[in-house]
This record gives structure tokens, C-alpha cells and sequence, in this order.
């Protein structure tokens, strides 16, 4: 019986991460897995942070993970990244985007944003991969698709790249936004 | 060909094959995808938004008499507001199948408290079902219309945001087509006047004994032997994560009709195990009926009853260990709390009432009660739906007979109105009272992600609405003091304070402007000035004062000198009107 492996995705409302989840999702079941994801929703939406988590494997029971748990964390942005850290495995993957989110204790000159953020997460850290998504996304036309960057990053990471994803994108993805995103996809497979 | 579905979804759905025809709701956080879902199957199935959630369990309750199998679903607080009328119904019984759903939120991720509803199945007497997944979710469903009408009672099914909110894999079947039951008269059932009461209650204590023997037999019940060293009770999504932590090293005993408890059975496999646990999230409920009936067995004193049950809570509580992690410092990432957005017409209103000397303000629950955070601070108060008008009249009353000079604004959302604040209003002009109520008009229901209500024109099911005005219905609560001004103007927006503060007359203002996040219906776009503009810092200008900092805005953050996010920006302007350097400019106009 194949061990089941847990995905978290970290990051800020509005950067797509539970589209992202969903795709992971569906291609996983698609591709034969049990999987359960769960999402926070409620006041996300107004500027907090964000999480999904995506388990799969032959049989999975709890929909959500404790800490000291998650085989690889996937962070849309780079404080959220070392937030997180303590639901890694000590020996887990973290698959990160350079790109920072100040919220508001940092707008309003309250606290500092940590900008060695990225440094201490790599201390901690010894398998951790750097994105320039946000880059990748506006060189390909749109910075909205750094989240699909990102998934792409984590299919390689994971080693699930060689299913079939492009499936699962055009179901999900409007026709004029899917050449973008296959894009992106590709982008992120090759970033890692 | 399995769909992963999230177990609102998967309770839509379930409605959806078991026939039913009419179901209602108010939202609520985790429970409002089930209505926001069944507009899907708006071809067989009625649904609708009402105003609160009595309203949508009195609306199933009715469908329910007239023969239809009905729904009516809602959060965990909100079974507090809809309590009158189904400890009633769990009287008379039912004619078609009717169920409620309770969407209880454990660890309160968007809620203001963290009450276990399982004991209203208790209080009130009816069955509870409690899924532990999606399939479960759509398959109970089912399964609760049927018990509804076999057992002539009300049906609660009890779910969590961990239910409602999780994606697995759901198979499905096929609508069963309309269930309709015939409608008769039965004066000595539905007329719960208290000779029929009396008889009614002797009638449903006989249909709990018949409930407790199906209870004992059904397959929602359900034993999985293994080592039998350690025996687990458990129910909901705690089933999930005890099956995590003990996996085949336990025999559970699953529950999934937990209300009447199967005591029989749940005795005989105690006498199997050596050491019996009880794995339930919140209260005791299980644990103490047990106890009750002389069976030994570790819950409560080992397991937490506050905050949300994780497979580490229970894995830490009953085994003793942990996963090894990582030695992060929790300080190095900034606190990242929720924010009223960029543009949000709550903003310039709440700035002018932060600014306001002697005031208490009483709030309500909504995306408004952002307005008590950082760096506002422009709230004293938030209990529940409606109370910032009640309570602040109450408060104000209090201030008054004590002589304490003190004045209240009670400040409360447009569908919170309709929900609630309606009542408080009239008492507030019978008792002749003198509080400010500020009625936040954004055009819909914001926090729990943009339903229709009374005010919007629309239906849940996409239909054209007649529009219920706001201002109408306060004038025809008889008051006299009603104003409604532009929240992102602060100028008209302080006056109208000022004069509504001066007043000994109870006043209302009506703030009046489409919530930022809204899809704009074709009559916001004709009445509001919409267009996309956006601010600009003139750095030449900007002094760093950081005053327009004071606003709390999420588009402006500082380094040598203010800047603002032209990606997040909306050009509401309310920084512009709060520069004392007239830095701040409009431009993309």
C-alpha cells in the first residue's frame, strides 16, 4: 500500500491558490488516487492568508494534516512560506515563490517586512526551491497565472508531472485563458 | 466515474436525488454553498434566500406540511435564531420528509463562537445524522428524508467546516423524481395548541423509544473490528482522524446516527475491549450519555473540548506523541489579519465615526466588524445578528438613566438588517429611544462571498426581485431622522454624523455604495459612479506624515515616502480626502 502524501499551499486571498488545489485535485483523482482537499474559506477573502491541503494515496481518512506532516509545502508567497514551516516534514520539500505580500502591520509601518525571510526558510530548509513566478507569469502575458507557475513547480517536485494535466486545465480554465496557462504549467514543470 | 465535491455540494446534491422540491436558507459560514449549490437544480428544486434563518426553517417547515420534502439549512448560531420553530415541529411531525442542516464551525475559523449543536437533537428531540465525508454527506442526505417520513419527525443533519469544506470523491445517482405526499387537513397534528401539545409530546416520546431501536439496528452504525486492545466511539469528521492515528491498531465503533445514541450496541462493544475511548469533537455529548448509562470509557478528560480536533490533538492526547518539526520562530513572519479591501465603502464611514470622541458603537456581524481592528478601533461591541441595533438602545438607555454622558452608534449591515435589526428599530422608536443606527448598504451580502437579499432586486435562483428599500422600511418603523449619504465621501458622511449625534431623536443613517468584490448588476452600474480610476502619490508633495496610513487601507504602505498599489487601488479616494499636503491625486480618469 502506497503511503499517503500530504500537499500544502500557502499564500494570500486573490492569488489563486484554490483554483490551483482544485486542478491538483482532480487530476490526482483522474489519475486513479482516493484524495481529500480542504480549504479555509470565510475571511480569506479580505486580505488573510489563505491555505489548501491536498492528501492523496490508496485510501485517505483525515481531510486535514497536523504539524510535522506535509511531505512538501507550496508557498504564493514568501512570509507565508516560513509561516508554515512548522507543518513540514523535517526532511520535506518547500517549492517557494520569490514575491512578497506585505499585510498590514508592515503597510502601516507597525512591523517590518522580514525581508531575509527567504534566507532563514532555506536555513531551516534543505530541500528548497526558489520561483520566479510572479516573472514567469508576466513574461508569459499575465501575472494572474503564477499560480498554474506554481502547480507546475509542484507536479516536478512531486513527481507527478507525467499525468494528464492538460485534461484537468481545459476543464477548468476558460478557452481564452487556457494557452496561457499550459504555458505556465510548462514553465513551472521546467523551473524546478 | 467519481465527482470531488466539497459535502455542501454533496448535500445539494443528495436533495437533488432524494426528490426534494423546496429548500431555503440564510447564509452562514461553513454552511452557505448547500443553497448556493441547489440553484443548479433550479428545474426540480425551489430555493430561496430568506431574510434569516428562522424565516428559512419556518419556509421548509411549511413546504414540509404541504407534502413536500424540504431543507432548510443555516450555521451553527443560526439554529439559535430558528429554535422556536423546530422545537415545535419535532412535536407535530412532518408530512414530507424535512431535514435542517446545522453547519457547526469548530475552531471558529468564521464565526463568534464555537457551540456544539448535537445537543439541540437532544433538547429539542429529533434524530441527528453526523456524515464524516462528502459521499456520507450526500448519501445521509437521503437517508434523512427517508427516516423523516418513515418516523414522522424532523431530521437534523449535522455537519462541520471540515465536512463542508473538504473535497472527496462522491458517486451518484439518480433523482428518485418529485417527492410529493398529499396535503390534508390534521388540525390535531399542525394546531400545536396545548391540548394537542400534550398529546403531541406524549406521541414523540413514544417515536424516540422506536427512534433508539432503529438506532441499535441501522447500518449508520457501524462496527469495524480489529485489535481489540482498544475500542473507539467516535463521529463526524473524528472518525476520519482517529482512523489516521490508530488505523487498523483499533476496533471503532462508527456513529452516524448519533441522536438517539445506539446504547445497546455501544454496551455490548464496550464488554470487547479492553480500554474504550470516545473521540467526539467539542462536548462530551456521547461521552456523558454513556456514562449516564454506567459504561466506562476516556474522552473529555484526555481530549480537548475547545478548538477544532486535528489527527496531532488526538494523536498528542491519547498517544502521548508528536511529528518531529521544524524549529521555527513563529515571530519572523508578521501577523496577517484580515482587512476590510482596498475601495471597501466601509472604510471612509468607519474612519469618520474612529474619529469621533465619546462614542460607543455597538456592531453586528458582518465584513463591517473588520471595522473594530487595527488601525480603526471603531467598535465597542459584537454579539449577534441585530444586536448592534437592540443593544445599543439598551446601552444607551443604560447611559441615559445613569446620567452618564455617553452616546451610542449602533452600526449593522444591509442583509443584517433585514435579518434582524428590523425589530430592535421598533422598539428603538415605541420605547422612544435616542441611538444612532447606521445601516451599511453595500448592495449585498459581502462577508459570507455575495448572496442576494431583500435589497438587491435578485433571487437565488437568478431571478429579477422587487427591491425592498431600505430607507421605506425605517421611515415606516416611524422614524422621522433618516439620512443616506456616500461612504467614501467623508465630508458628507461626518456631517450627517454630527447632526444624527445632535439629535435627541432616535436617527438612521443609510450608507449607501456597492461592496468592492461585487459582481455589478446592470442598476449599480446606472446609479453609482463605477468606472475604474485610480490615486496616485505626488511624491513632491508627500511629506510621510503617514496619515492617510490612518485609513487601514491595504493598497498604501510606506518606504521613503506613501505609495499606493495601483493593482489593488479602486480610486475610492478616501485617502485623497484625508492628505493634509493634498498629495494624494486622481488619476485614469
Amino acid at each position: 500500500m502506497e503511503e499517503t502524501k500530504n500537499i500544502l499551499l500557502v499564500g494570500v486571498g486573490g492569488q489563486g491558490i484554490i483554483l490551483a488545489s482544485k486542478i491538483l485535485s482532480q487530476g490526482l483523482i483522474n489519475a486513479g488516487y482516493d484524495v481529500k482537499m480542504s480549504e479555509v474559506h470565510g475571511m480569506a477573502q479580505r486580505g488573510g492568508s489563505v491555505t489548501t491541503q491536498v492528501r492523496f494515496g490508496d485510501k485517505v481518512h483525515s481531510p486535514i494534516i497536523g504539524k510535522g506532516q506535509a511531505d512538501i509545502i507550496v508557498a504564493f508567497e514568501k512570509m507565508e512560506a516560513y509561516r508554515w514551516l512548522d507543518y513540514l516534514k523535517t526532511d520535506g520539500k518547500v517549492v517557494v515563490n520569490n514575491y512578497a505580500i506585505p499585510s498590514v502591520p508592515s503597510l502601516t509601518g507597525k512591523i517590518p517586512y522580514p525581508n531575509q525571510i527567504l534566507e532563514d526558510a532555506k536555513e531551516l530548509v534543505e530541500n528548497l526551491t526558489v520561483v520566479q513566478a510572479a516573472d514567469i507569469a508576466v513574461e508569459l502575458g499575465n501575472i494572474k497565472a503564477q499560480n498554474i507557475v506554481l502547480l507546475g513547480a509542484l507536479l516536478k517536485a512531486m513527481d507527478i508531472s507525467d499525468m494528464e494535466w492538460d485534461i484537468v486545465l481545459k476543464e477548468n480554465i476558460k478557452e481564452r485563458f487556457l494557452e496561457l496557462n499550459q504555458n505556465a504549467l510548462k514553465a513551472g514543470m521546467d523551473a524546478v | 466515474m467519481k465527482h470531488l465535491m466539497t459535502g455542501n455540494e454533496a448535500i445539494a446534491r443528495g436533495c437533488y436525488e432524494a426528490g426534494v422540491t423546496v429548500t431555503a436558507a440564510y447564509p452562514g459560514t461553513p454552511s452557505t454553498e448547500i443553497l448556493e449549490n441547489m440553484a443548479q437544480y433550479k428545474e426540480d428544486i425551489y430555493s430561496e434566500w430568506s431574510p434569516n434563518e428562522k424565516v428559512a426553517m419556518e419556509v421548509a417547515i411549511g413546504a414540509s406540511i404541504a407534502g413536500a420534502r424540504s431543507l432548510a439549512a443555516m450555521k451553527h448560531v443560526g439554529v439559535n435564531v430558528a429554535a422556536d420553530a423546530i422545537f415545535t415541529y419535532a412535536y407535530t411531525g412532518v408530512n414530507g420528509g424535512f431535514v435542517f442542516v446545522s453547519a457547526d464551525d469548530p475552531g471558529m475559523h468564521s464565526s463568534q463562537n464555537e457551540q456544539d449543536n448535537r445537543h439541540f437533537a437532544r433538547h429539542a428531540k429529533f434524530p441527528m445524522l453526523e456524515p464524516s465525508d462528502s459521499q456520507e454527506a450526500k448519501d445521509f442526505t437521503k437517508e434523512a428524508f427517508e427516516i423523516s417520513e418513515k418516523f414522522d419527525v424532523p431530521v437534523m443533519l449535522r455537519v462541520t467546516t471540515r465536512i463542508c469544506h473538504s473535497k472527496t470523491p462522491v458517486s451518484f445517482e439518480d433523482r428518485v423524481g418529485d417527492k410529493v405526499k398529499p396535503y390534508e387537513k390534521n388540525i390535531k397534528k399542525y394546531v400545536a395548541t396545548p391540548a394537542n401539545g400534550r398529546v403531541l409530546h406524549v406521541l414523540l416520546e413514544k417515536k424516540l423509544i422506536e427512534l433508539e431501536k432503529f438506532s441499535n439496528e441501522t447500518s449508520l452504525n457501524r462496527i469495524e473490528w480489529n485489535d481489540k486492545t482498544i475500542g473507539i466511539i467516535t463521529s463526524g469528521v473524528a472518525y476520519e482522524y482517529a482512523k489516521e492515528v490508530f488505523g487498523e491498531d483499533a476496533s471503532y465503533f462508527k456513529i452516524g446516527f448519533s441522536y438517539p445514541l445506539p446504547m445497546e450496541k455501544i454496551k455490548s462493544f464496550a464488554k470487547e475491549v479492553d480500554t474504550l475511548y470516545v473521540i467526539e469533537e467539542l462536548e462530551p455529548f456521547m461521552e456523558e450519555q454513556m456514562k449516564a448509562n454506567g459504561i466506562q470509557c476516556i474522552g473529555k478528560e484526555k481530549i480537548p473540548n475547545v478548538g477544532e480536533l486535528s489527527p496531532h490533538v488526538i494523536e498528542e492526547a491519547l498517544k502521548g506523541t508528536k511529528a518531529e518539526t521544524l524549529p521555527v520562530k513563529a515571530e519572523k513572519a508578521v501577523p496577517r489579519p484580515p482587512v476590510m479591501c482596498a475601495g471597501c465603502p466601509h472604510r471612509g464611514f468607519f474612519y469618520e465615526l474612529s474619529r469621533k470622541k465619546n462614542i460607543m458603537v455597538t456592531g453586528d456581524i458582518g465584513c463591517y466588524t473588520l471595522g473594530s481592528a487595527e488601525p480603526l478601533n471603531a467598535m465597542d461591541t459584537c454579539i449577534c445578528m441585530g444586536a448592534s441595533v437592540s443593544a445599543g438602545h439598551g446601552a444607551q438607555v443604560a447611559f441615559n438613566k445613569n446620567k452618564i454622558d455617553k452616546k451610542v452608534v449602533g452600526v449593522i449591515g444591509d442583509s443584517t438588517f433585514f435579518h434582524s435589526g428590523i425589530t430592535g428599530l421598533l422598539d428603538i422608536v415605541y420605547n422612544r429611544g435616542n441611538v444612532v443606527t447606521v445601516i451599511l448598504d453595500n448592495r449585498i451580502t459581502g462577508m459570507t462571498g455575495h448572496q442576494e437579499n431583500p435589497g438587491t432586486g435578485y433571487t437565488l435562483m437568478g431571478e429579477e426581485a422587487p427591491v425592498i428599500d431600505i430607507a421605506s422600511v425605517v421611515k415606516a418603523c416611524g422614524v422621522k431622522h433618516i439620512e443616506t449619504v456616500n461612504p467614501n465621501n467623508l465630508k458628507e458622511s461626518k456631517e450627517a454624523l454630527d447632526r444624527a449625534l445632535a439629535s435627541d431623536e432616535p436617527s438612521v443613517l443609510i450608507t449607501r455604495w456597492p461592496c468592492v468584490l461585487k459582481n455589478f448588476s446592470k442598476e449599480d452600474i446606472e446609479e453609482f459612479d463605477l468606472k475604474k480610476t485610480i490615486c496616485k502619490v505626488n511624491e513632491e508633495k508627500c511629506t510621510t506624515c503617514k496619515v492617510c496610513g490612518r485609513v487601514g487601507c491595504p493598497a498604501i504602505s510606506f518606504d521613503e515616502k506613501a505609495k499606493i498599489d495601483p493593482t489593488m487601488c479602486v480610486g475610492c479616494e478616501v485617502c485623497l480626502q484625508v492628505c493634509p499636503f493634498k498629495a494624494i491625486e486622481k488619476v485614469g480618469e
